[in-house]
């Protein structure tokens, strides 16, 4: 086992190692070997890899692997108040809106609230197929005593989506004009996207309580902005290089190049990140769920929780409407626009 | 002829450089010391975009700018307002150096001096045409009211009357450059710049749309830049021509004279394709009045190629030139037959007084 005594000692430094000896705590590798018996040892036998836990047998002044995983949530719980006093205040609007948006779409009646929504979706997208899908949908839901749970669900993704838009567009503006902020920010994007969900969830529960509504608006903006991000930063880059130079050669100030030129040729990608970002959003409600998020989240969940498996189902299939009929709205708003571009 | 300058150049660049890559002005003076493009690019990885560049542009004259593909004509247009920055020299224009502009004076030059039209058109695809053609009135910050009664008027002058309300993408080719030119219309600037502008466009669309050009000149008088990789293109609307080559001028001058004085292998073999009977003009083949008798009179601005069609091809006949009702030289049917020879060809010099 201790190979790698000699070495240290070879080194000249055993005084440093064993300077402040304590009774260390088991190493990954003792842990293992109690839970599977006593003939473990012989297994280690050879050269083990000097990771930290066989050099911690070496030589004590070395950390272990599990110092590691501590001193991260050590940190972190020493600078929570600070980033909770930063953090708690910025983000107590968003636990407004989510409350704001919560308590109108519960509280209105279904019959204001039905045809104000399919009035939108008339608006949005000027379809006369589109719109009778969604109030087909709707009007189900009611049906099957779902309408509450759908309402809560549609105001959440609603507030999420309209901050992310609100957010990421700027964002976005930002880095299609400095390729630095690009190279910054996309490692972050590519950070958002792929960390599991739930991992982000640990210490947004650290920060805030399971009560607050804040807590998972963040985890669904925090997933969901992403694509907004990435398609308006990409729109504005796709804008033709042509018109750009005749926009400067007219004598444009930046600002006028970007609400004439830049943000109006970027729309129709812009358009498609929002139409991705209100699918992330639905598809983080679940998850949500967990941290107390109201909605059809709540009764998949529970359709876990107690196997209650009608229950899940038809909950998860409801998310499943919602998503199309959000998706429909939003893409016909999309080749509406398309359209009288390239309309011949 | 026309060669005397008048008081000011419109526009006037000098000594100009550009050279494309992170420590361009360094290489300036290697290029100055005789470094060509191709050492340039193999030995310290820069591009030589222009060099020493000496070009005067006459207010109220068409200025072409002709060469081949990648010889910098593009670079050297975009100098004039500043959308490329020199590595070195001076771009005159009324006699200031725009070199010495802030940003917001630069903003100005280009909204009310300069207007450009482009190879691409580069409209606005989500605006209308009327839209497109206000945008450079609406850029100024003029009001509405304004902005829609001119883009109407100069819809109206290059044919669009009728389609204010399409968008671009509704229209053909052409009728896009339409617009594209009503917008640099619309701004009313002295100058225009004009990148290829009819370079895309179909060769019988091409020449209505050179006609146009030529024809909103004689009213508009404006100082036109346009760039062209088309002689016959060239020739038909130059009053000054520039041949750029690997980004230096080989020659500049009057087209005819050109034409008839190539005076680098490079140009005589631009010039030996083309029919010079058609361009080639009485004036410039002319000669001193001597003879008495005279088979009938042309005017000194007509072609060859229709005093060829007045002779019934008679190489015997002496025609006397007029200019405004008056006797200004002769022309010999066998001096206009050798005019039409390259030079390369024949020994036939220059005749141009
Ligand atoms: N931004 C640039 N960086 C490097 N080289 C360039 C750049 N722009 C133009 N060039 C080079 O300058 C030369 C002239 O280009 P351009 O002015 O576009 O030619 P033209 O318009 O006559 O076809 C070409 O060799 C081209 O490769
Ligand atoms: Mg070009």
């Amino acid at each position: 086992m201790a190979r790698y005594e000699e070495v240290f000692d070879a080194l000249g430094l055993r005084e440093w190692c064993d300077a402040n000896k304590t009774d260390a705590p088991m190493s990954m590798a003792q842990l293992l070997a109690q839970t599977q018996g006593d003939d473990a040892a012989a297994e280690t036998e050879g050269l083990p890899f000097p990771s930290l836990d066989v050099m911690h047998e070496a030589c004590a002044a070395i950390g272990q692997t599990r110092d590691l995983t501590e001193g991260l949530e050590q940190g972190f719980l020493a600078i929570r108040g600070e980033l909770k006093f930063v953090l708690d205040p910025v983000t107590q609007p968003l636990s407004w809106l989510l409350d704001g948006a919560l308590f109108v779409f519960e509280s209105a009646p279904w019959w204001l609230m039905i045809p104000a929504l399919i009035l939108v979706s008339w608006f949005v997208s000027k379809s006369r197929a589109v719109t009778a899908f969604v109030a087909i949908v709707l009007l189900f839901f009611s049906l099957i005593d779902h309408y509450d749970v759908a309402m809560q669900t549609l105001a959440i993704v609603f507030v999420c989506t309209g901050l992310s838009v609100v957010i990421g567009v700027p964002v976005g503006i930002g880095m299609s004009r400095s390729n630095t902020a690009q190279r910054l920010i996309v490692p972050l994007l590519d950070l958002l996207q792929t960390l599991p969900t739930f991992v982000y969830l640990i210490p947004l529960i650290f920060l805030f309580s399971v009560t607050e509504s804040k807590l998972y608006g963040i985890a669904i903006i925090l997933y969901a902005i992403v694509p907004v991000i990435r398609l308006t930063d990409l729109g504005i880059r796709l804008v033709d290089k042509d018109v750009i130079e005749a926009a400067d050669a007219f004598g444009m100030t930046s600002r006028q190049k970007l609400t004439r030129v830049q943000l109006p040729l970027a729309l129709p990608n812009i358009m498609a990140g929002v139409n991705q970002t209100i699918m992330m959003s639905l598809a983080m409600v679940v998850i949500a769920s967990l941290v107390s998020a109201p909605g059809l989240g709540v009764l998949v969940l529970r359709g876990i929780r107690n196997l209650e498996l009608g229950v899940g189902i038809v909950a998860g299939l409801g998310i499943v409407l919602l998503a199309v009929i959000l998706d429909r709205v939003s893409k016909a708003a999309l080749s509406r626009v398309d359209k009288q571009r390239n309309a011949h | 002829m026309t060669q005397d300058t008048p008081a000011q150049p419109k526009v006037s660049i000098r000594g100009l450089f550009k050279i494309f890559g992170p420590t361009d002005t360094e290489m300036v003076e290697l290029v100055q010391n005789g470094m060509d493009k191709a050492t340039l690019l193999e030995k310290h990885s820069h591009v030589l975009g222009l060099q020493d560049i000496n070009v005067d542009m006459q207010a109220g004259e068409i200025t072409v700018i002709m060469g081949l593909s990648g010889s910098g004509k593009s670079t050297l247009i975009r100098h004039l307002n500043r959308l490329i920055e020199p590595t070195a020299g001076e771009i005159l224009v009324d006699g200031q150096d725009i070199m010495g502009l802030d940003a917001a004076k630069l903003r100005r030059l280009r909204q009310e001096k300069m207007a450009m039209v482009f190879q691409k058109f580069a409209l606005l695809p989500h605006k209308t045409v009327l839209q497109n053609a206000e945008m450079p009135l609406s850029v100024r910050g003029v009001d509405t009211a304004t902005q829609t009664t001119e883009a109407r008027k100069w819809l109206k002058r290059v044919g669009l009357e009728g389609f204010e309300e399409r968008f671009p993408a509704q229209l053909s080719g052409g009728m896009q450059q339409r617009v594209g030119i009503a917008r640099a219309l619309t701004a009313n600037t002295d100058i225009m710049l004009m990148d290829e502008a009819f370079s895309a466009l179909d060769p019988l669309i091409r020449t209505d749309m050179q006609d146009l050009l030529l024809e909103l000149q004689k009213e508009l008088e404006k100082t036109i830049i346009f760039i062209t990789h088309d002689l016959d293109e060239a020739l038909k609307l130059a009053d000054h021509l520039v041949i750029l080559k690997d980004g230096a001028i080989v020659q500049q001058g009057e087209p005819q004279h050109i034409l008839l004085n190539p005076c680098d292998p490079y140009i005589e073999d631009f010039v030996s394709d083309i029919n010079r009977a058609r361009v080639l003009r009485v004036r410039s083949v002319m000669s001193a009045l001597t003879a008495e008798q005279f088979d009938g009179d042309i005017e000194a601005g007509s072609t060859l190629e229709r005093l060829i069609s007045m002779s019934d091809g008679d190489t015997n006949h002496v025609y006397r030139v007029m200019q405004d009702g008056e006797a200004v030289g002769q022309l010999d049917m066998k001096d206009l037959v050798k005019a039409l020879v390259p030079r390369s060809s024949s020994n036939e010099g220059a005749r141009v007084a």
